[in-house]
C-alpha cells in the first residue's frame, strides 16, 4: 500500500486518461462498484454522513495501527465518489489520514463535475473520515 | 401564444450550462426573469431610489407612488376588494409566519389546525411551532395514491374545536391541483378560518380570492416571473384586523410613547420597516408581462407541455410518475426503477437540463411513497415541446449509464 500521495497520484492519472465528463462519471461508476462494502450491522442511522442528498454510510476499524474504512450509498455516483475517497485514506495511519491534503479532487476533475450540493456532501464525506482519524488516534495513544 | 417570440425576453433562456444550451425545468422552484421586469428593477436604482411613505421630497414621492401602485395591480390581479387587504411580504414562508405568529394570541389549549398531507415544509413546520405555544393540535388531511387529498377523511376531522385550515392550492413536489373552493366553504361551515398557499398555483391558475371566499391566501413574486425576497399576504380586512402584528418597528405605528404605542392602519400594520421597494415594484411588472400574456393562455399551453411530456415519459421502461391527480399544474414527478434520483438528477445537469431532485421540502409525501425523494421537472410557457424532447434523450443516456 503507498502512501496518501501516492494514491492520490495513482488517482489523478487513471483519471487524465479520460477527456470528456462522462467518460469519467462512467469510471467513477465503475469504481464504485470496487467499494469494500460496509457489513450490514454498522449500516446504520448513526453511521451515514450528513450532508449529503443521498445516503451514505461510512464504517471504520483500526487493523494494527492503521484505520480501513467501508461504506455504501443508495446513489451510484456518490458510491463512486466515497469509493475514491476510501481508496485515498484507508489502510493509513490516523496521523497521515489528518496531515492529508486533498487538492486530487481538483485535479481529477471531481469537484468542478458535481453539482453543487454533491460537492458540499464530499466535503462533509471528508470531514467525516478526517474524524473517525481524530477518534483512533486518541484510541492508539 | 407565440413561444419563440417569449422567450427572447428571458436573457438567461439564451444561455448555455456545461456546454449544453440550457434546458429549465426548475420553475416550480424559481421561474426566470424577463427582461420588462428586470429593466424595471434597474430603472427604479438609476432613477427613483427613494425610501418610502415618509419623505417629503420628489423621489421618495415618486417611489411610494409606484409602490402603491403596485400594490394595486397585486390587488387587482388577485381581485382583493381593497388594496390595503395586500400585505408586502419577503415570500410565501413570511406570509405565513405572520399568521402563524398572529393566531399564537388567538388560540387555547385544545384548538384544533387541520393541514393536509401535501404540503411544503414552509406550511407545516410554522404551524408545529404554534402549536407548540399555545398547546393546540395539529390533525392532517391524508392523501391517497394518486396524491389526491382525501375529502372525506377531512369532512371528519373538521369540528367546531377546528379554527384554521392551511392547504396549498397546487403541491409543489407533485402538482396536484387541490380543491380548495371544497376546502374553504367546509371550513366555514364550522366557524374555521382558511389560508391557501398559493406559491404554486399563482404562476399557473388565476385565483380570485373573492369568489374563493378565502381568509388568507399567500404567495412569492419569484415563482411569477418576479424578483426573489418579496412576496404578498392577502387577508380579508376583517381577519387581518383580528390579526395581532408580527414584527415590531418603524411604518407599522400610528403613535410611540414609551407609555403605549399605537399601531397603524392596514397594510402597514403588518409591514415594519423599509420594504423590498425595488422589489415590490418589480413584482406589479410581472404581474403586467403575465396578464399580457394571459393567465388562460398560459394555464392552456402548460397543459399541452404536461400531457406531452407525460406521455413521452411513461414510455420509458422502468419509469413511475408519482401523482397522477385528474387537475394537475405543469409538473412531472418521477423515478426511475433502480436508480436514485440524485444520480438521474446529476447527469441531466451535465447534459444542460436543470431538474430538481429531492424530497421537495415535502419529506411527508416521500415518506408516503416510502422514496428518499424523486426527479422533479416543472414546466413554465416559456418552455418548449422541443426541450422536452431534448429532456427525455438526456435521461435516456442516463438510465443507460446508471443502470
Amino acid at each position: 500500500m503507498g502512501t496518501i500521495n501516492e494514491v492520490q497520484e495513482e488517482i489523478v492519472e487513471e483519471f487524465s486518461l479520460f477527456d470528456d465528463w462522462m467518460q469519467r462519471y462512467e469510471y467513477m461508476i465503475e469504481l464504485g462498484k470496487s467499494l469494500p462494502l460496509i457489513d450490514k450491522q454498522f449500516k446504520t442511522d448513526d453511521n451515514i454522513i450528513k450532508g449529503c442528498q443521498s445516503k451514505v454510510w461510512v464504517h471504520a476499524d483500526l487493523e494494527e495501527d492503521k484505520l480501513v474504512f467501508t461504506a455504501d450509498s443508495d446513489a451510484i455516483i456518490t458510491k463512486g465518489i466515497i469509493a475514491i475517497l476510501i481508496r485515498v485514506f484507508s489502510h493509513q495511519h490516523p496521523d497521515a489520514i489528518l496531515e492529508a491534503d486533498t487538492s486530487f479532487i481538483d485535479k481529477i476533475g471531481l469537484k468542478e463535475h458535481l453539482s453543487p450540493t454533491r460537492a458540499n456532501g464530499l466535503v462533509s464525506m471528508i470531514k467525516q473520515l478526517k474524524m473517525y482519524a481524530i477518534a483512533f488516534k486518541t484510541q492508539l495513544n | 401564444m407565440d413561444v419563440q417570440k417569449i422567450r427572447k425576453d428571458f436573457p438567461i433562456l439564451q444561455r448555455e450550462v456545461n456546454g449544453q444550451p440550457l434546458v429549465y425545468f426548475d420553475n416550480a422552484a424559481t421561474s426566470q426573469t424577463p427582461v420588462q421586469v428586470i429593466d424595471t428593477i434597474a430603472d427604479y436604482y438609476k432613477n427613483y431610489n427613494a425610501n418610502i411613505h415618509r419623505g417629503v421630497h420628489s423621489l421618495s414621492q415618486e417611489a411610494t407612488d409606484a409602490y402603491e401602485a403596485a400594490r394595486k395591480k397585486i390587488q387587482k390581479h388577485f381581485n382583493a376588494a381593497q388594496s390595503h387587504e395586500i400585505i408586502f411580504t419577503s415570500g410565501t414562508t413570511h406570509s405565513i409566519n405572520i399568521v402563524s405568529n398572529g393566531y399564537a394570541e388567538l388560540l387555547k389549549k385544545g384548538d384544533q389546525l387541520i393541514v393536509s398531507a401535501l404540503e411544503h415544509h414552509s406550511n407545516i413546520v410554522p404551524w408545529q411551532m404554534l402549536c407548540e405555544k399555545t398547546g393546540a393540535e395539529l390533525k392532517v388531511i391524508p392523501m391517497n395514491e394518486d396524491g389526491v387529498l382525501i375529502m372525506e377523511a377531512y369532512e371528519k376531522l373538521l369540528s367546531d374545536k377546528t379554527k384554521l385550515v392551511f392547504v396549498n392550492h397546487v403541491s409543489n413536489a407533485l402538482g396536484t391541483v387541490n380543491p380548495i373552493k371544497e376546502i374553504i366553504d367546509k371550513a366555514h361551515a364550522v366557524g374555521a378560518q382558511v389560508l391557501i398557499d398559493g406559491a404554486q398555483s399563482a404562476p399557473h391558475i388565476q385565483a380570485d380570492v373573492q369568489a374563493l371566499d378565502v381568509d388568507y391566501y399567500v404567495t412569492s413574486a419569484h415563482k411569477l416571473c418576479g424578483p426573489t425576497g418579496v412576496g404578498m399576504l392577502y387577508g380579508k380586512q376583517s381577519a387581518l384586523k383580528r390579526l395581532p402584528p408580527y414584527q415590531g418597528g418603524g411604518e407599522m405605528i400610528a403613535e410611540v410613547t414609551f407609555e403605549k404605542t399605537t399601531y397603524a392602519d392596514l397594510p402597514h400594520k403588518f409591514e415594519a420597516g423599509t420594504p423590498n421597494i425595488a422589489g415590490g415594484i418589480a413584482f406589479g411588472a410581472a404581474l403586467d408581462y403575465i396578464n399580457n400574456i394571459g393567465m388562460d393562455q398560459i394555464a392552456a399551453y402548460e397543459e399541452e407541455l404536461l400531457n406531452y411530456a407525460t406521455d413521452l415519459l411513461k414510455k420509458i421502461p422502468g419509469l413511475k410518475i408519482y401523482g397522477i391527480a385528474p387537475q394537475k399544474t405543469a409538473v412531472v414527478s418521477f423515478n426511475v426503477e433502480g436508480i436514485h434520483p440524485y444520480d438521474i438528477g446529476s447527469i441531466l445537469d451535465k447534459l444542460g437540463i436543470a431538474v430538481r431532485t429531492g424530497h421537495h421540502c415535502a419529506q411527508p409525501i416521500m415518506d408516503y411513497y416510502q422514496i428518499p425523494g424523486t426527479v422533479r421537472a416543472s414546466f413554465s410557457f416559456y418552455n418548449t415541446f422541443e426541450e422536452i424532447d431534448s429532456m427525455v434523450e438526456a435521461l435516456k443516456k442516463a438510465i443507460q449509464m446508471l443502470q
